[in-house]
């Protein structure tokens, strides 16, 4: 068998421009962490199930085990990293920590992605709508309550009412 | 796991994935959102050798009225048709499934043409597709031909396309005014494939359900055509009478298999259950679907 051709890709990553060359078959998790040293965004079941992995391409949340990075030549990725350093969900992060939503915090970064998802879209989401948008992101220490709670009281907070 | 070393291509035309698909052979693979390749390529369930990107293919994506049908681009992802005014407007039953369908992270990559092509038979996009009956637009390098949905769904994950040919677009009829459709389904988490499922399509005329086509999700290897129950209801109003007749009938049509999600009887029950919620909520009552 012949060698495989590694892919040139260009990307911006949390807003810089980055360009490598990748195995076809590395997805956009492994070059995140694996090339770029951006260990935030977690691998976890790597077949599309638990959401560890979510973070934004061109604006929209994706599971990153399940995108090629080799796909995304022109694309812009942000990750927890980006949106961290930009203060966009410094709020959500304060609410986790008070709520006690983090416990083992393997789930947290891609459960921030997706509550910061949610409210961009919903400013004023139900509980039930909370459970809805994270409900393809997995919990193993299966600490919902707390995370629903806390975006809750995010919601409300922007919303200028005092949270529940 | 990762996934086996494969190589990788981007078509910008349909002309070039044609070409690049003739040159690579049959182990090929077209990757569009990848929301199933690419975890079955991680599971290592397959090693097609190559990946042909074909996300970049301007004349597969794109929502647009030709006639009487909405046009779906094949590229269209679940997120897309939830949030496109035209086919809410003219085929409310799409909007109506997209929530149902996965997580909004998936929803976001996943395409229309990925879920037909893959043919899960939980899946609610297949079954959708076959209640409006919708036209498959399959394309290959010899040219378009159309396939009624109703055609289009073979066997387990298996289609009507042949070898070297790709869905290029799925048309939708435009809904008449008297239209009424629905879709439920029965999952043990928000998200998850479904137990059993069921779209309904119909046109509703004083009470009484015409043209009525119910396709069962979840109790087959394809999506499956209620006939019997269809024929118990077509031409009649659906009351506690009629809706018995189509649950005896249902009966006949459905052979389930038994699967991860429960046992054949246990889906037998599911269906008629759902079959009562569908008819009643098309048939106009509100508060049905919590029944």
């Amino acid at each position: 068998m012949s060698a495989i051709p590694d892919i040139a890709v260009s990307l911006t990553v949390n807003g810089e421009r980055v360009s490598r060359r990748i195995e076809a078959r590395r997805h956009l998790i492994d070059f995140l962490r694996l090339d770029l040293g951006l260990m935030g965004s977690h691998t976890g079941c790597e077949h599309g199930v638990c959401g560890a992995c979510t973070v934004r391409v061109d604006g929209r949340i994706v599971r990153g085990c399940l995108v090629l990075a080799a796909s995304l030549d022109g694309s812009q990725v942000e990750t927890i990293e980006g949106v961290s350093d930009s203060g966009e969900i410094v709020d959500l992060q304060e609410a986790f920590i008070a709520r006690n939503a983090c416990q083992c915090g393997y789930c947290t970064s891609g459960m921030l992605m997706t509550a910061a998802d949610l409210l961009k879209a919903n400013p004023r989401p139900t509980r039930e709508e909370i459970r809805e948008h994270i409900s393809g992101n997995y919990c193993r220490c299966t600490g919902y309550h707390a995370i629903v709670d806390a975006v809750e009281t995010v919601a409300a907070k922007r919303n200028g009412r005092a949270g529940p | 796991m990762k996934a086996p070393p494969f190589a990788y291509v981007r078509a910008a035309s349909l002309d070039e994935v044609f070409r690049l698909w003739g040159e690579a052979g049959p182990e090929a693979r077209l990757l569009a959102g990848g929301q199933t390749l690419l975890a079955s390529l991680a599971f290592r369930l397959s090693d097609p050798g190559i990946l042909i990107d074909i996300t970049r293919v301007a004349d597969l994506a794109g929502i647009s009225q030709v006639g009487n049908a909405i046009r779906v681009g094949a590229l269209t992802t679940h997120a897309d048709l939830g949030a496109s005014d035209l086919l809410r407007r003219h085929v409310p039953l799409i909007a109506e499934t997209v929530p149902l369908i996965a997580h909004p992270a998936i929803r976001n990559r996943g395409t229309i043409g990925g879920s037909l092509a893959f043919a899960d038979p939980a899946a609610e996009l297949p079954a959708c597709c076959v209640a409006l009956d919708a036209t498959i637009m399959a394309r290959s390098a010899a040219g378009e031909r159309r396939i009624p949905a109703a055609q289009f769904f073979t066997g387990l994950y298996a289609t009507a396309l042949a070898q070297n040919e790709l869905i290029a677009a799925i048309e939708l009829p435009v809904a008449r005014p008297s239209e009424r459709s629905t879709i439920l389904e029965l999952a043990r988490r928000s998200g998850d494939y479904a137990m059993a499922g069921v779209a309904a399509h119909a046109q509703l005329d004083n009470g009484a359900l015409g043209e009525l086509r119910l396709v069962f999700f979840g109790v087959g290897e394809t999506p499956v055509l209620a006939k019997g129950a269809m024929a118990a209801i077509e031409g009649k109003p659906a009351t506690p009478e009629t809706i018995a007749v189509a649950q005896t009938a249902l009966d006949a049509d459905l052979d389930p298999p038994a699967d991860l999600h429960g046992s054949a009887e246990m889906k037998r029950h599911l269906a008629r259950v759902l079959l009562v919620r569908a008819l009643r909520t098309i048939a106009g009552s509100e508060e049905a679907k919590a029944a």
